[in-house]
């Protein structure tokens, strides 16, 4: 079964939810096994669509340890909890009565290349909310400082550092477009931001392509739940800073967090778990956003948002304000110019 | 009498080890340990209580509505709110969406794949199981990812994404359908149900659902042997005697899913006692979570969620777990799918259960059921959104105050109990139905559902991970991940 050119993919949970995995399983596909298959990925272990359980997942794993069995790609999904007091009992794998971030630094070492797939794994993420009873961390950085379970200096086999899949949960093809580009051997430290993340979904705003866009350039603004309007101003909404394609992309078909009537929380930035205000709502100075489009002068936002808020058509300030068009575009005009 | 120490399992959700003293090729004591904390009831202390409708969600990545719809509806509670009728076709829409994929994924990714083991090479079904269910390679699995897919875009434009849908609030949906998006998920629905009454049920799913018990079922199974993954799974229960494979408790508990417009839920509310024969009104007033066997701090005894405590105690003499144990009155009960069927008096489901238990069987044959019932019933709840009403009341939380949500998730009952003091969260405690599966000992040292389950499970010569263990502690779709919140 095993095919010696195919990239290799041990799949491990611990401090999470699972979501990134049942968001995996969401890809665009007719066959998720067959696209994988086909791209030259095989599958050693997942927790969810192996075979293999108990003793059997244990045996894998020391021969991976011993050199008996060679991994290119360890993903890691879900936060790595290093409490109480550093002892990482707050998860014992299975069976095994070892701590799994023994397991992780171990593994690590071995594999060609590590992702951490989701925020928790990169960052800490929701695993690290409030204050971090578990002790989790990332695996090479605890929220935004460099660090976590592997330390600022490690390099995988490959010579990358870990490669931050980051989201919560991560998009799919996000996942599946890096696994096949390290497949076909063409990710590289220049495709990865300053966060570790691939570049080719990092390097874009969830603003892009983002539905509300007419709202945003008029700043006719959602002022509650289901509200059509631009969610910025009052609903907490980041789409404007975070680093993500949700919008040009999309989730499940058709959709994003702003498409599903819910503000950005900027799930793919380290520390987006703890905003410092309540995720529903702009903090503000004097009426203000603190949180201004990326590359924007505050003096520029505030002219151009007073400038825009004047010129408003009616049909946008109505409809920003109720959860269906209630006011059409007009079509006055053929053969618009 | 020997132990054997069982894990890592796979196909359930989270991690889980099971402790089996074996004597004489059967089990004769079980103890479950979910061998995770995640604390999320410490993290959501101080918040804002809005900020549960973000958090909560993120406990679990496959009952994540589930979760989502326990925090709306505490909120809502504690703050008055009720959800206009669109709101709430569109939350149970949404949380059905999640419910019927969670129990297609367990089918045949998560349960029917143990029966490709090498274990049943002899048996004569053995070859077009491979075929069919084999992990990564079988025709039905990869068929059914892709069946999966296409649901889940339901949730792309009902939720915007799934999982992690943000778009249920304490007063419905924040994203209103339009009609013609109406249009398109009606064409969804049906494409899932040619999936549902081609592969799995080789029926319609109206017929399935008719089905009033064991007998109809089996002659059913005989007019045409072997056609649909249903009549496989059957042949197989029949073969290696699933139906006596796994007892439960006996007590089957319902928080009642899907209200409706007035308030009545779809699936009824209850405690089916299958000893008696009879449904028992739901007392929420009677849940305990008993930490006896936890490593959580459990000064003062079994106490009710909303005087809940979690505070962690790793090195507590006589713990083995990370999950409390819950009860109702005292008393340990099981829940999930099946339950909710008892407690709807759904005739099949009830035949199955006085005639064989809660086993292996009746879990999995429940959960196919609400399948069948799942598709017609979100195709109507389509049909009565009303263009151009309201999808949300918009909701002003009090500073002050308690909610209580209770909801169920695919594998059963979950609640979710809130108090605010000056505007922020102080408590937040959240009873997942795994919880109540899984649950260690009690005080009085009664074990858990799945630990009464795995006595009498056989065990081969040599096993070290008993196949009718693994059968077993998938029956119930467990999530571990909820369960160690």
């Amino acid at each position: 079964m095993t095919d010696n050119a195919a990239l290799k993919v041990l799949w491990l949970q611990s401090g999470g939810c699972g979501g990134c995995s049942m968001s995996l399983l969401c890809a665009d596909t007719t066959d998720f096994h067959g696209q994988w298959r086909a791209a030259g990925i095989e599958l050693l272990w997942h927790p969810s669509l192996s075979l293999q359980s108990g003793d059997e997942v244990v045996a894998l794993l020391n021969r991976v340890l011993d050199g008996t069995q060679h991994i290119d790609a360890l993903c890691v999904e879900g936060a790595l909890l290093r409490g109480p007091n550093g002892s990482g009992r707050f998860h014992v794998m299975a069976g095994t009565g070892v701590p799994m971030i023994h397991w992780v630094a171990r593994l690590a070492a071995r594999a060609r290349h590590v992702l951490a797939i989701g925020s928790c794994a990169a960052w800490g993420g929701i695993s690290a909310s409030g204050g971090n009873p578990t002790e989790a961390c990332g695996l090479q950085y605890e929220d935004e400082r460099p660090g976590g379970l592997l330390g600022a200096e490690f390099r995988s086999g490959s010579g990358l550092p870990v490669i931050n899949v980051a989201g919560c949960p991560t998009h799919p093809g996000w996942v599946t477009d890096t696994l096949m580009a390290l497949a076909a051997g063409s990710l590289g430290p220049h495709e990865l931001d300053t966060l570790g993340r691939p570049r080719f979904y990092a390097d874009q705003l969830v603003h892009h392509g983002c539905t509300r866009n007419e709202f945003y350039e008029f700043k006719a603004s959602a002022e509650k739940p289901s509200d059509q309007g631009c969610m910025m101003e009052h609903m907490g909404c980041k789409g404007t800073q975070a680093h993500a394609d949700c919008n040009t992309r999309l989730w499940n078909g058709e959709g994003s967090c702003t498409r599903g009537g819910y503000a950005c929380i900027s799930c793919t930035e380290p520390g987006f778990q703890e905003p410092g205000h309540p995720f529903h709502q702009t903090p503000k100075i004097a009426g203000i956003p603190i949180g201004l489009p990326t590359g924007m002068p505050k003096a520029w936002f505030v002219a151009l948002a007073s400038l825009s808020k004047s010129a408003t058509p009616r049909r946008v300030k109505l409809n920003a304000t109720a959860d269906h068009r209630v006011v059409a575009p007009a079509a006055r005009k053929t053969r618009l110019k | 009498m020997t132990r054997l120490l069982v894990g890592p399992f796979n196909r359930v959700e989270g991690d889980l080890e099971v402790t089996l003293d074996v004597a004489d090729g059967r089990v004769v004591a079980a103890h479950v340990n979910a061998p995770m904390y995640r604390g999320f009831e410490q993290m959501l202390q101080g918040r804002a209580p809005h900020d549960a409708l973000v958090v909560a969600p993120r406990i679990c990545g496959i009952c994540s509505v589930s979760q989502s719809v326990a925090a709306a509806r505490a909120l809502a509670h504690l703050g008055g709110v009720e959800m206009p009728p669109n709101g709430l076709h569109a939350t149970n829409l949404i949380l059905a969406t999640e419910n019927l994929a969670d129990h297609l994924t367990h089918f045949y990714l998560f349960f029917m794949p143990d029966f490709t083991r090498p274990v049943y090479a002899a048996r004569p079904w053995h070859v077009e199981v491979q075929q069919r269910f084999a992990p990564q390679a079988g025709e039905q699995v990869r068929a059914a990812i892709a069946a999966r897919q296409r649901w889940f875009e339901l949730l792309g434009t009902l939720g915007g994404k799934w999982p992690h849908t943000q778009s249920i609030e304490p007063g419905g949906s924040a994203r209103p359908v339009e009609p013609a998006e109406r249009t398109r998920l009606l064409a969804r629905v049906r494409e899932f149900r040619a999936f549902l009454e081609r592969q799995l049920f080789a029926a319609p799913l109206e017929q399935v659902a008719a089905w009033r018990s064991e007998a109809e079922l089996l002659a059913w199974q005989d007019a045409d042997a072997g056609r649909g993954d249903l009549r496989q799974f059957l042949a197989i229960a029949q073969d290696t005697g699933l139906a006596a494979l796994g007892p439960g408790p006996g007590r089957y508990l319902s928080y009642g899913a899907y209200p409706q417009p007035g308030g009545a839920p779809v699936f009824a509310t209850g405690l089916w006692d299958a000893s008696a024969g009879r449904l028992v009104p739901l007392d929420e007033q009677a849940i305990r979570e008993d930490a006896t066997h936890a490593w959580l701090a459990d000064a003062g005894g079994p106490v009710h969620p909303r005087a809940g405590i979690t505070l962690p105690e790793p090195d507590k003499p006589g713990a083995y777990t990370w999950n409390k144990a819950p009860r109702l009155s005292g008393q340990v009960v099981e829940t999930g799918a099946i339950a909710r069927q008892l407690a709807s008096a759904q005739p099949l489901v009830r035949d199955l259960v006085a005639r064989h238990g809660g086993t292996v069987y009746t879990r999995v044959l429940a959960r196919l059921l609400e399948l069948a019932q799942g598709v017609p019933l979100m195709e109507r709840w389509l049909q009565h959104l009303v263009p151009n009403d309201p999808y949300c009341q918009a909701a002003e939380l009090p500073d002050e105050g308690t909610g209580v949500g209770l909801s169920e998730a695919a594998r059963g009952s979950l609640g979710h109990w809130v108090q605010v003091r000056r505007g922020r969260i102080t408590n937040y405690q959240i009873v997942a139905p795994t919880g109540w599966n899984f649950s260690p000992r009690d005080a009085a040292g009664t074990p858990g559902a799945l630990e009464q389950a795995l006595v009498g499970a056989p065990v081969q010569a040599g096993e070290t991970t008993p196949v009718a263990v693994q059968h077993i502690v998938r029956s119930f779709d467990p999530c571990m991940v909820c369960t160690v919140h």
